[in-house]
């Protein structure tokens, strides 16, 4: 672990020393550069908000009136009967939607069950190993102004699905 | 299929809150999301203007072309439609790169980028191939260390916070790999359709 949050905490100023000696080798205008690709962040900032807020909107519009929770009731004892365990219930199904709200449903898990039990262990490993599906799509389809999504809500959404069973069955198998 | 995703979340929330009593909340939360969404795009400026900025000096001085190289021969079979040595390539893989290292915040610059340079090749407002196969990988997850459990798991004084990195690799691994074969499946169906 400590080898990996070293090369985690080097990498970034040694791949701008790279960048930077590399430039400057080639007689590059180098700081001229990075206030050309600058400016782009901030144009391409400003045209994701839209984005943004409607898809927090609508999201939370879901989770205050308490729809997302009673739907999450609703689904629990179907897939309580197929070996999922109720508890990861409400992480699995809110994951690939908000990952605010799961980060936050992670950590409650964790509070209570403890992080060394198996509830504890199962949501580290469903929060660590997708992405949040909606917020990839919104933000990396925005910001390109892309329309038409063809098929790839659903190969994000089934593809989280695998994502959340694999856990179960790793977690399963090496903690269980 | 996104248009009604957001609009079915919001009225599924409106029409249950008339039932539920929970008006007064989804008002409140309404006003509170878009003002987090605003502070979150702003949040991003920073970010996006120092990436997009060291990378514009990166692809002048060709290591994204370099980058491309090295990694060809696998990425090629996943992106059949990018032509070899563009600059698609090399924002592909800096992107997964940062993903595999946990570094959130540069990843998605690069992604956007590398989202740019896509649409410059397919010139419409139609998700192309390209573009699918790499949301699908991105949505996926290609964490290799998942810091932020981690972080939370030592908060709660776990007395191996880190035993979960195995199991989330193998279980990232199996969502990337059904990723690559759902985003197959799905484009060989839609060009049956089209037939």
């Amino acid at each position: 672990m400590g080898i990996i949050t070293t090369v985690s905490t080097w990498l970034i100023p040694c791949f701008l020393l790279l960048v930077l000696s590399i430039a400057q080798w080639k007689k590059l205008p180098s700081y001229e550069l990075f206030v050309e690709g600058g400016k782009e962040g901030v144009k391409l900032a400003f045209s994701l908000l839209p984005f943004l807020v409607g898809m927090l909107v609508a999201i939370s519009i879901l989770r205050s009136s308490g729809a997302l929770e009673a739907s999450i009731g609703l689904i629990a004892p179907l897939l309580t009967a197929i070996g999922i365990p109720p508890d990861i219930v409400p992480l699995a199904l809110v994951r690939p939607i908000s990952g605010n709200a799961a980060l936050g449903v992670t950590s409650e898990l964790i509070a209570t069950h403890g992080p060394d039990s198996f509830i504890g262990r199962l949501a580290s490993t469903m929060q660590g190993s997708t992405d949040t599906t909606l917020y990839i799509l919104t933000v990396y389809f925005g910001a390109v102004g892309i329309k038409k999504m063809r098929y790839a809500v659903k190969v994000g959404l089934l593809a989280d699905l695998v994502g959340i069973i694999a856990s179960i069955i790793i977690v399963t198998l090496v903690f269980g | 299929m996104v248009n009604l995703i957001w609009a079915f979340m919001a009225i599924v929330g409106i029409v249950y809150a008339m039932f539920n009593g929970t008006m007064e909340e989804v008002n409140k939360a309404l006003f509170e999301s878009a003002d987090e969404a605003v502070k979150l795009s702003i949040g991003l400026i920073s970010i996006l203007v120092f990436w997009l900025g060291i990378m514009k000096i990166a692809e002048e001085a060709g290591i994204l072309r370099v980058l491309a190289r090295l990694m060809r021969p696998i990425v090629v079979k996943i992106f059949p439609e990018i032509p070899k040595d563009h600059p698609a390539m090399g924002y592909i893989l800096s992107n997964f790169t940062a993903n595999i290292f946990g570094l959130g915040n540069a990843a998605t610059p690069l992604g956007i980028k590398a989202m740019e340079e896509m649409k410059k090749l397919s010139g419409t407002d139609t998700a192309s191939r390209s573009m699918i196969t790499f949301l699908a990988l991105n949505t996926a997850g290609l964490t290799l260390i998942p810091s932020t459990v981690i972080a939370i798991r030592m908060q709660y004084n776990s007395s191996s916070p880190t035993e979960i990195v195995g199991t989330t690799i193998i279980a990232s691994a199996a969502a990337l790999a059904s990723a690559l074969l759902l985003d197959r499946f799905f484009y060989y169906r839609s060009l049956r359709r089209k037939e």
